[in-house]
């Protein structure tokens, strides 16, 4: 089995399952109808995104493992998702802004993997990156017109701001599968994404009267592995209820 | 229905001779079926009881998210969570619709909203009774939209156009949510025993609520006559009924289910089955705000709507703001 390609893929589709189920506990719940509708888009295209790739990655590892064995039968040690999409939504800003920071890295990593020596991941990159790019104008509009709109909107933006900022950092981390799948010319080093999120973030946060924080700290493990927050086991703990509890059965 | 308790403004049906000449003459435009559109007249009872009709629909659309809401994150693969996703969303999109049909009516999204939110307007009954199982998301499908589709295909024909065009629209939707819960009751009922035990529990608690959906007995349902002569409302509350049960109870025999209603037969003279109507004193329960999830529905919605405030407002004051700029760069 190729283990860097496989370690890659989980790491693209647990982002996206992790967000995903994230973005759809809002349905139902969001501030305005219209936003509750956008939110689902959201979180539909990431589901639909995350069976492309953890599917892909079932297949490379080579055991029969479907995309629902990866998403639903792994403990949260096995997960290879970034820790600050596992953290809960907060409020609607909270989760906008988060989408923000995100969406801002994945629109070029998902150009950069269009070109990839990897025809499949070429592929999944170019079905997601429309997907990614209407990610990115909406969620950079809503955190615009909420760091802008009120004393109380940007009072609560900046305090997401601030805390989501020490995990924006994980994002840009190489560790030797990131320059296995740089040398293989498979994907891009992660580090040579920083400089357009930076563009792209900085633009926004002074179009949204938002303060870039100081610092940077970054919190990290999720994407290795190595750790996480004690957030996601209870995530998969809803999310594999069923697949848990009754085990083999059809749905 | 998704409206099943509209109270008529109207002091019973006016013979056309008892109408004043242009009330006659908007009466004799229905008759003709021709549709009535926002900008022309129309008697202010008319008005007020289709604000109240499509109001409680789209509150039901609404509120109707919360009960299948509550499986989305517990949805057992990626394709079943995507699929339940949808249809969630595509009853906010319903909702929307028919907030905007009231909307030419002069009535505003806010105002209507408020009205839910204080508890003055209903919403669908069905839609206070919990989600316990998988099997729930298939048995709602089923026969939740499938209730749904009963009393709105008719609706497509109604006498208001925004409304019946808002009709067609949703009933393409609806029926494909039916077909989508029928087949979640497929694969539960055709499953292991604890899938079985679970579609038939969905189905022996969601079958008298189902019935409900269509409102009280005709013989005690003051209003609808001149809601009908309106053409606000197609049939009788006992009709669709009727035609519900027709079809729903072959459809549970494929699946291997029992209807939770030990008298119910085939009635060969009126072509159609014999069943027990629903507890009624129940159903008057559940609509006074005593069904089992009437406290938490609405205190969801509310907490949406409290805790929303700052953006709404926040994605107003920034409109302006733009506005306001562009103003300034114009001049
Ligand atoms: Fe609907
Ligand atoms: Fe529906």
């Amino acid at each position: 089995m190729d283990d860097t390609l496989f370690e890659f893929l989980l790491r693209q589709g647990d982002n996206t399952l992790v967000l995903g189920h994230r973005v759809s506990e809002w349905c139902g719940h969001a501030p305005v109808l219209e936003e509750d509708i956008a939110l689902a888009n959201t979180a539909l295209d990431l589901i639909g995104q995350t069976r492309m790739w953890l599917g892909y990655a079932g297949e490379v590892e080579g055991k029969g493992r479907s995309a629902d064995d990866l998403a639903y039968l792994r403990d949260a040690w096995d997960f290879r998702n970034l820790l600050m999409l596992e953290r809960p939504n907060g409020d609607f800003g909270h989760t906008l802004l988060r989408q923000f920071l995100f969406d801002a890295f994945q629109v070029p990593h998902l150009k950069a993997l269009e070109d990839s020596s990897d025809p499949r991941i070429a592929e999944i990159a170019a079905k997601s990156v429309k997907e990614a790019t209407y990610h990115l104008e909406r969620s950079r509009e809503t955190v615009i017109a909420l760091g802008d709109g009120t004393g109380e909107s940007h009072a609560r933006m900046q305090a997401a701001l601030d805390l989501l900022w020490p995990y924006v950092g994980e994002m840009f981390l190489s560790d030797e599968v990131d320059t296995d799948m740089a040398q293989r010319g498979i994907a891009p080093d992660p580090a040579s994404l920083r400089q357009t999120w930076d563009k792209t973030v900085t633009q926004a946060l002074t179009d949204a009267t938002l303060e870039r924080p100081e610092g940077d700290f970054t919190h990290r493990g999720g994407k290795t592995g190595e750790m996480h927050t004690e957030h996601l086991g209870h995530m998969l703990a809803t999310m594999q209820f069923l697949q848990r509890a009754y085990p083999g059965a059809t749905w | 229905m998704y409206a099943q308790m509209v109270k008529s403004t109207g002091q019973g049906v006016k013979s056309l001779d008892e109408m004043d000449p242009q009330e006659r003459a908007f009466q004799e435009r229905i008759n003709r079926d021709e549709k009535i559109e926002p900008k022309d007249w129309m008697p202010a009872a008319y008005r007020k009881n289709l604000i109240r009709q499509i109001g409680q629909h789209a509150h039901s659309e609404i509120v109707g998210q919360l009960p299948e809401g509550n499986w989305i994150t517990r949805a057992p693969t990626l394709e079943r969570k995507a699929i339940l996703l949808a249809k969630v969303q595509d009853e906010a999109g319903h909702g929307l619709y028919l907030y905007c049909a009231a909307e030419t009516l002069g009535v505003s999204r806010d105002e209507l909203t408020e009205d839910l939110l204080s508890g003055k307007m209903k919403y669908s009954s069905i839609f206070n009774y919990p989600t316990l199982t998988w099997a729930d998301m298939g048995a709602v499908g089923w026969l939740v939209d499938g209730a749904a589709i009963m009393n709105q295909v008719p609706l497509q024909r109604t006498s208001f156009g925004p409304y019946a065009r808002a009709m067609v629209r949703i009933c393409k939707e609806e029926s494909f949510h039916q077909r989508q819960g029928y087949d979640i009751m497929m694969k539960m009922a055709n499953g292991s025993d604890a899938q079985k035990r679970m579609a038939q529990d969905a189905l022996n608690r969601f079958w008298y609520p189902s019935l409900m959906m269509f409102g009280p007995s005709d013989k005690d349902s003051v209003h609808s006559a001149q809601s009908m002569a309106w053409k606000i409302k197609m049939n009788t509350n006992d009709e669709l009924r009727q035609k519900f049960v027709d079809q729903t109870v072959p459809q549970a025999e494929y699946l291997g289910l029992t209807v939770p209603d030990p008298d119910i037969a085939w009635n060969e003279e009126k072509g159609g089955y014999d069943f027990t109507e629903p507890d009624w004193s129940e159903f008057f329960d559940v609509i006074k705000g005593n069904g089992p999830c009437n406290v938490e529905r609405l205190a969801a919605r509310n907490k949406a709507w409290d805790e929303g405030r700052w953006v709404r407002d926040a994605l107003l004051a920034h409109g302006e703001k733009r506005r306001a700029a562009r103003v300034v760069a114009a001049e």
